[in-house]
């Protein structure tokens, strides 16, 4: 993800080409605009309906028609860059999947990332994310594991989902740890619970991050609720294939009646479970 | 097209805390309503009968009991029953176990955050209630570990609910085949599903492995934990239908008890 990239993006020639095909239709936006320290406002906009239209080929026509001075972050306009994060109609979306025609009729409502610091506008500053990286001990395989590597499909089919992420940061922005009770120093986030996984099965990697991901990852804040899997666009199921995945290798360690017996038959005095590394 | 005045003057970005959301597709309180609603129809009935029905001072056959037929409630059960008083039900000593290993199901946590805590009570709507959050670190949040625990018990009960099912096709010595006994085969079979589509089971067939190749049986376990990951799938449906059929069961069961229609049925 790049950060900051041309903040008030002009229109593109792919931006409501006529030839595309007006709808005749008139969507009302209405854009959140202000800076921080300030008392933003909900400016209302009026655009041309274009069949197929997304909602950032709006904010596009707005900046290079009706608002230069609208700040917006984009790039790929794919939905792979995972720069267009905002809020729809008050629901965490990237800007350049939400076809309006899939919006319910009325104004639609843009508005910046709710969970990060603004910048300007619908921009965010969303370093904090970088940081949290940083905490995480990186892929890590054996010194003496020698390459070329051959890895079983079956090992390694599972991480395919985690790897899809782009970093828009949906999940974390509608995380309500991070969101509502502002736990960012205490909880990684969704976004980071699905790295920590791809790196815990990895079936080359040999570092443990389980205890880590509990104690300074604060997994135990995660309710479980799973908004986060709900707005992600790239549909990870982050809950489900990372989280709880990562609940229970911790539960293998600390809350398990059997594994706990099994260890105390073998002599075995570490938590370390099967999966272990 | 014209840039129009400003609509309305909202909050500063509200950082933390504050937002105002103007419109989403679907009223977000109705689905946490549903679900507080069924939730607690269902706690509310199971209390009610584990706690007052086992029992009759006549000692005549307790409402959970009819013919070949046994409440789900009431297995297996404990001792010599009806035990002679109200809060010494079969249901009183086994109703925990199930109880609680769906107190601490992911999926029901997921439901019951939502719609009891309203913590969130959905996604991007703001806290009702301003609290200190401590999630699952503490007490009593972090006693939804235990679902291990209550995993293996369960699996145990489920075993005697088998029993109840094969044993509701004899009666009199003879082969029973009535729609109570349907009933109580659907019920075994959707709380199978429900208990196999357990995470906790999804990741103990295989799912805590980090390399299927290097473990013993592996390849086994790799099919066997993608088969249970489809059935994971469906966690939240066999959760739903699995509750409505137990209570189902034991109200069926109760009303032939009461005599309010009669079991239709072929023996043989
Ligand atoms: S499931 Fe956990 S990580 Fe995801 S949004 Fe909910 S609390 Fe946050
Ligand atoms: S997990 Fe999904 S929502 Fe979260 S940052 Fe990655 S792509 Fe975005
Ligand atoms: S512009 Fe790249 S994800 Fe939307
Ligand atoms: S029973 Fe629902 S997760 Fe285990």
């Amino acid at each position: 993800m790049t950060e900051m990239e041309n903040p008030t993006a002009t229109s593109t020639s792919d931006d409501l080409d006529p030839a595309q095909g007006l709808t005749g239709e008139t969507l009302t936006l209405h854009v959140f605009k202000g800076e921080p320290g300030e008392t933003g406002t909900e400016q209302a906009y009026e655009v041309p309906g274009v069949t197929g239209m997304v909602v950032l080929d709006a904010i596009h026509y707005i900046q290079r028609n009706l608002d230069t001075d609208l700040a917006c972050r984009w790039n790929c306009k794919a939905a792979k860059c995972g720069s267009c994060s905002a809020e729809i109609n008050g629901k965490p979306a990237l800007l350049c999947k939400t076809r309006v025609d899939e919006l319910p009729a009325g104004p639609i409502t843009v508005r910046p990332l709710k969970a990060f610091p603004l910048v300007k506008d619908l921009v965010t500053d969303v370093s904090r994310n970088f940081e949290v990286n940083k905490e995480i001990p990186p892929f890590t395989p054996a010194k003496d594991d020698g390459k070329p590597w051959r890895v079983a499909q079956r090992d390694i089919s599972r991480l395919r989902e985690h790897r899809m992420c782009i970093e828009c940061f949906l999940c974390q922005d509608v995380c309500h740890v991070l969101r509502d009770h502002d736990h960012s120093k205490r909880f990684y986030g969704p976004r980071f619970m699905v790295r920590v996984a791809s790196l815990e099965m990895h079936p080359k990697d040999t570092l443990d991050r389980i205890d880590l991901t509990r104690k300074a990852g604060g997994m135990g804040y995660c309710n479980i609720t799973k908004c986060c899997t709900e707005v992600c666009p790239e549909h990870i199921h982050i809950t489900d294939n990372a989280i709880i995945p990562l609940k229970e290798r911790y539960a293998d360690r600390h809350w398990d009646p059997l594994r706990w017996v099994g260890r105390k038959l073998k002599g075995d005095g570490s938590k370390q479970a099967e999966g272990s590394k | 097209m014209a840039q129009l005045s400003p609509t309305a003057e909202v909050p500063g970005h509200a950082g933390v805390g504050g937002g105002v959301h103007r419109r989403r597709e679907a009223p977000w309180w109705l689905l946490p309503l549903t679900v507080f609603l069924f939730l607690g129809a269902f706690i509310v009935y199971s209390f009610w009968t584990a706690m007052f029905q086992g029992f009759k001072a006549d000692c005549a056959l307790a409402a959970y009991h009819c013919g070949p037929y046994l409440s789900p409630f009431y297995s297996p059960q404990v001792g010599d029953t009806p035990l002679g008083h109200p809060f010494n039900s079969s249901a009183m000593w086994i109703l925990p176990i199930p109880l609680l290993f769906r107190a601490t199901c992911y999926y029901y946590r997921k439901a019951y955050y939502r719609s009891f805590f309203w913590d969130p009570p959905a996604c991007a709507v703001g806290e009702l209630r301003r609290r200190e959050y401590h999630g699952e670190t503490r007490f009593p949040g972090i006693l939804n570990n235990l679902h291990r625990y209550f995993m293996y018990a369960a699996t145990v009960v489920l075993v005697f609910l088998w029993i109840d099912a094969v044993e509701a096709f004899t009666y009199n010595g003879q082969w029973y085949l009535g729609l109570g006994t349907l009933l109580m085969v659907v019920n075994v079979i959707l709380l199978t599903g429900y208990t196999f589509s357990c995470h906790s089971v999804r990741h103990l067939v295989g799912g805590g492995l980090n390399c299927f190749s290097k473990a013993r049986l592996g390849a086994g376990r790799f099919r066997l934990w993608h088969w249970f990951s489809s059935l994971n799938e469906h966690h939240p449906s066999y959760a739903w239908l699995s509750l409505s059929s137990v209570a189902l069961v034991d109200i069926y069961i109760r009303l032939l008890q009461h005599g309010v229609f009669i079991d239709p049925h072929i023996t043989f």
